[in-house]
């Protein structure tokens, strides 16, 4: 059963070899950025590939394998083991196009800079990593080397209470990683011997229920892992200080990929794994849902700091992701997926939607010295391209059509409406408290009078606007032209909506 | 002793001909430093013939020698490469320290090679008197080693040592007297044999007798491996006594303490009427909850190493606990395979952590965590081993004791012992919290003093082995899996 494809090793991996080059190689700091860019360039391109190379009409489900024995023992057998679908594909893409904004972020960065690269790209490969692996024991091992990287990229570089922010993100995520780490080695003891292998378990298709744990405990303590991550209400208080803290890069990672870890896992693990069990609860998914949505969104409004009023946002939307998974419940065929769908297609979009809201704020605050939004103010005038791309990613985030916010919320309002009417009347009403924040935010900081203190502040530069460029045309493109991401996340959920049997 | 018995030891008698050997020099040689030289080599032989024993056994299985009191089959051998590699990274790393001792070098390495001695024969005792002579071997050059440098502090600890180390051997003792006196053999399959019977009901107090002296005898080895409520000679030894005897104490001596038990409770007492897994796994909660709770509050890096490694042989015991109710159920399926990954996983981490340790409390005069502080721009090398080393002892990935935690946590899972593995996993979350700490201080910390520390080569050596070997471990863990699977095959026979 040994397959050997390489392109998403080297997806994975490329990252981590620049990594060691930078440590071993780099000598000048003008050569670490040249090189991490190279390395992020290079990823970006494999990323790329490997979504061309996905064929969302293949008949495999899963494509590009790589696939070796890894670890085996007695008590059990691991593999080494990538492979993308439909679900997978698309984040392999954003990861990489995320990875090299950031880099180009992180142009600015003076201090330990080939410290600060090494880990960036560390980052890279784990979150890399945990979306192509297709063995759980592999899929766990990114999944917590992540972390390391993350805590020294927050209490190093970040800004404020940066190591209190980072110890509390470590603690939290490491804890929800405990509760997965037990459901997995339930996992490991199903009769029939350790199901380890997520292609294996995908194609069983039926919910195991001989596991040594119940298996609905297996399924929350995967959930609470995930809900960490995404995170849901009543485990996000983490994520406020993380992002405020960090340094924008980070920040951009952090937003735009690492919270799409814990949505694919509910993707790939929560529903994937055990459709049935996800449509028996699939009204407390919803109701946790909504109120992350309002609550989040209710508390963004009364946020005064740029990037932590990002932040806050991020979680309403986040919310929306479990919103459409929660329409599993419906048991009509087509609008489950919708729902799934547009949770898939919400991680893509609030990915580069998020990412670019950052962005803008980190090249804003890099010259005003300031957060505080009632001190900004007029900046529109000093810096149109920044303005530009900043009212774009609000009013994407907000949910404009012709922009791709809009495209992910339609679908998981229609897919969850059908299952939950009330409750998602309510949850809609997030996206009217949205309207209101991000218009009220991008008023009050880049509009009004033209201030005197802001007279000598200088033009974005090239470097900045390159990754603004980016993420605003992939905004763009996929607004105007969602089918190209909603095919292939269609040809990856299938499999699940055909198990679920409506 | 036959000719036959001498092949069969032949490890341990060239492993003493070493220590004598190097002894032997140190009064003829003017370069002292050729001594650490000629040990390590020297372990070359040692090695060569415990590989050829390995090479015997795999046909047949095991062998039997000196009247039937020991026995050589893998689950021994894996020990003996075990105790010979960490004895050779430890004396490679302790040439600096070795340097600086300002007299009796060679009876510093001797005594080492010694104890290595006793604990390479703990692995293949099948005998209690065997056994406990071993188990002397290994534990009087320790506490010697634990007073060489004569301090006040010192003396303190190699006391304290030599107490409880007698307490504990009056102990064990005294259970084996018992067991002794209900089963009337000393030898651990004739009592296994014996056990499995009915009981002789003229004994006097005979079931309770057997229970008394069972209890002993766990509560004698829960010394060896510094297990709670057994542990409190660790920190003040640990902080008095050498760095270098330290972590060969927290390292091999654990290992051995782990050989002896596993033997013990497979070979002799696997029918006895009592609730193993129940009692390891008390052991374990105690062990890993007080031993991290304890290190949260420590300032003393050695403390800490101290009560981190009681809160390790928790995690071990949970592989006890999971393994004891498996000779309860079935007896098949998952055996000691994980434990022994993960004593050998735990070798490797916890060298490399002491030999950072060992430098620094050698270069700069210091055991304070704080002076830990802006480490990592003093000597990035010594800070990322530490600092690995760390992260592999909380358990994080890509290191060897995740892997080692994985299999462990599985295996209690795997026994019906789901509880246990959700207490140790959360025991794990706790103890990054103070791991972390010292990460922190070292890559966020000021430095007080920015001038670059130096290692020597050979130093150098040692710790990049061992620090490789974890993240190999961690990445390959089939290097040594082959190996631990043969070994617990012999056990569960």
């Amino acid at each position: 059963m040994n397959e050997f494809d390489g392109i998403l090793t080297a997806v994975v991996f490329l990252p981590l070899a620049g990594a060691i080059l930078l440590l071993v190689l780099a000598r000048t700091d003008r050569w670490v950025r040249l090189t991490a860019l190279a390395v992020a360039v290079a990823d970006f391109a494999l990323a790329v590939l490997v979504f061309v190379r996905y064929d969302a009409d293949g008949s495999s489900r899963f494509q590009l394998l790589d696939r070796f024995e890894w670890i085996s023992t007695e008590v059990f057998t691991a593999h080494y083991q990538l492979g993308v679908d439909g679900i997978s594909a698309p984040l392999v893409l954003l990861t990489g196009l995320l990875g090299l904004c950031a880099v180009l972020a992180s142009w600015s960065i003076k201090m330990r800079v080939k410290e600060y690269f090494v880990w960036l790209l560390v980052l890279q490969t784990a979150v890399m990593g945990v979306f192509v692996s297709l063995d759980f024991l592999l899929f766990f091992l990114f999944w917590e080397l992540e972390l390391i990287p993350m805590y020294f990229l927050i209490s190093i570089w970040g800004s404020g209470r940066k190591e209190y922010s980072a110890m509390k993100f470590l603690v939290f995520t490491f804890l929800g990683s405990a509760f997965m780490l037990v459901s997995i080695l339930a996992l490991f003891l199903v009769d029939g011997g350790a199901q380890l292998d997520m292609i294996g378990w995908a194609e069983s298709g039926a919910d195991l229920a001989r596991t040594v744990i119940p298996i609905s405990v297996v399924f929350w303590f995967f959930f609470v892992a995930f809900a960490v991550k995404l995170p849901l209400l009543p485990v996000h208080t983490w994520l406020p200080d993380a992002h405020t803290d960090a340094p924008t890069a980070v920040s951009m990672m952090l937003a735009g990929v690492l919270l799409k870890m814990g949505g694919y896992g509910l993707l790939r693990i929560t529903v994937g794994m055990f459709p049935g069990i996800t449509v028996d609860h699939a009204l407390i998914l919803t109701v946790l849902a909504v109120v992350t949505i309002l609550y989040a969104a209710v508390v963004t409004l009364r946020q005064t700091d740029l990037k932590r009023l990002i932040a806050y946002s991020s979680v309403s939307h986040m919310g929306l992701v479990v919103l459409g998974i929660g329409a599993v419940g419906m048991a009509a065929g087509t609008y489950s997926k919708l729902g799934l769908t547009g949770a898939a297609m919400q991680l893509f979009t609030h990915g580069t939607i998020t990412g670019l809201l950052f962005l803008c704020v980190g090249v804003l605050y890099e010259r005003t010295h300031t957060r505080y939004i009632p001190d900004l103010g007029g900046l529109a005038q000093r810096m149109p391209f920044l303005a530009v791309a900043f009212v774009i990613a609000g009013l994407a985030s907000l949910g404009l059509p012709g922009l791709s916010g809009f495209v992910s919320e339609i679908l998981v309002f229609l897919g969850a409406f059908k299952a939950f009417p009330w409750l998602t009347a309510f949850g809609a009403f997030g996206i009217v408290i949205a309207a209101g924040y991000i218009l009220w935010m991008l008023q009050r900081a880049l509009f009004g009078p033209a201030r005197d203190r802001f007279a000598h502040i200088g033009q974005s530069t090239l470097v900045e606007r390159i990754p603004m460029a980016l993420l605003v045309i992939s905004i763009v493109v996929v607004g105007v032209y969602p089918s190209i991401l909603t095919d292939v996340f269609d040809a990856g959920l299938l499999p699940i909506t055909t198990v679920l049997g409506r | 002793m036959t000719g036959h018995d001498v092949y069969l030891l032949s490890p341990e008698i060239s492993l003493v001909g070493l220590a004598l050997l190097v002894m032997a020099l140190d009064l003829v040689i003017r370069r002292k430093g050729l001594l650490t030289l000629v040990a390590v080599a020297g372990l070359a032989l040692p090695m060569a013939l415990s590989i050829v024993l390995w090479g015997e056994v795999s046909s047949d299985g095991r062998m039997v020698g000196v009247m039937g009191a020991l026995s050589i089959d893998k689950f021994a051998l894996f020990f003996k490469f075990l105790i010979l590699g960490v004895t050779g990274l430890l004396l490679a790393a302790s040439v600096d320290y070795a340097g600086r001792l300002p007299r009796l070098r060679g009876e510093f390495i001797g005594l080492i090679l010694l104890s290595a001695t006793g604990m390479m024969l703990l692995a293949s005792a099948t005998e209690l008197i065997t056994l406990y002579v071993a188990l002397e071997l290994s534990a009087l050059p320790m506490i010697a080693l634990a007073t060489f440098r004569m301090t006040p502090r010192a003396g303190e600890a190699g006391l304290k040592f030599l107490v409880l180390s007698g307490v504990s051997s009056a102990l064990l003792l005294y259970g084996m007297v018992l067991v002794y006196g209900v089963t009337g053999t000393t030898y651990l399959s004739e009592i296994g044999a014996a056990l499995a019977t009915p009981m002789d009901a003229s004994i006097p107090f005979g079931s309770v007798a057997l229970l008394v002296g069972v209890i002993l005898i766990v509560a004698g080895f829960g010394f060896k491996i510094s297990a709670a409520p057994f542990h409190m000679w660790a920190p003040d030894v640990y902080q008095g006594g050498p760095t270098p005897v330290v972590a060969f104490l927290s390292v091999a001596s654990k290992a051995a303490g782990f050989a002896i038990l596993l033997r013990v409770f497979y070979t002799a007492f696997p029918s006895m009427d009592l609730d193993w897994s129940m009692l390891f796994a008390v052991l374990a909660v105690v062990s890993m909850t007080l031993g991290n709770l304890m290190a949260m509050v420590q300032s003393n890096i050695k403390r800490l190493l101290a009560y981190s490694t009681v809160a390790h042989a928790g995690y071990m015991l949970v592989g006890l606990a999971a393994v004891a109710s498996r000779i309860d159920g079935d007896g098949t399926a998952a055996g000691p395979g994980s434990l022994l990954f993960y004593l050998g996983a735990y070798a490797v981490t916890n060298l490399t952590a002491f030999f950072v340790v060992m430098v620094v409390a050698n270069k700069l005069e210091t055991r304070e965590i704080d002076d830990y502080s802006g480490l990592s721009r003093r000597s990035p090398f010594l800070a990322g081993a530490l600092a690995f080393a760390l992260v592999s002892l909380i358990g994080i990935p890509p290191t060897g004791l995740f892997i080692g935690k994985i299999f462990l946590f599985t295996s209690a899972v795997q026994s019906g012992l789901a509880w246990l593995a959700i207490a140790g996993v959360v025991n794990s979350v706790i103890s990054a919290y103070y791991y972390l700490r010292i990460v922190r201080l070292m890559y966020m910390g000021e430095a007080r003093d920015e001038k670059k520390l130096g290692v020597s080569w050979v130093f150098g050596l040692a710790l990049a082995v061992s620090a490789v070997s974890v993240l190999a471990l961690g990445v390959a863990p089939r290097l040594i899996t082959w190996l631990t699977d043969g070994a617990a095959r012999v056990l569960i026979g």
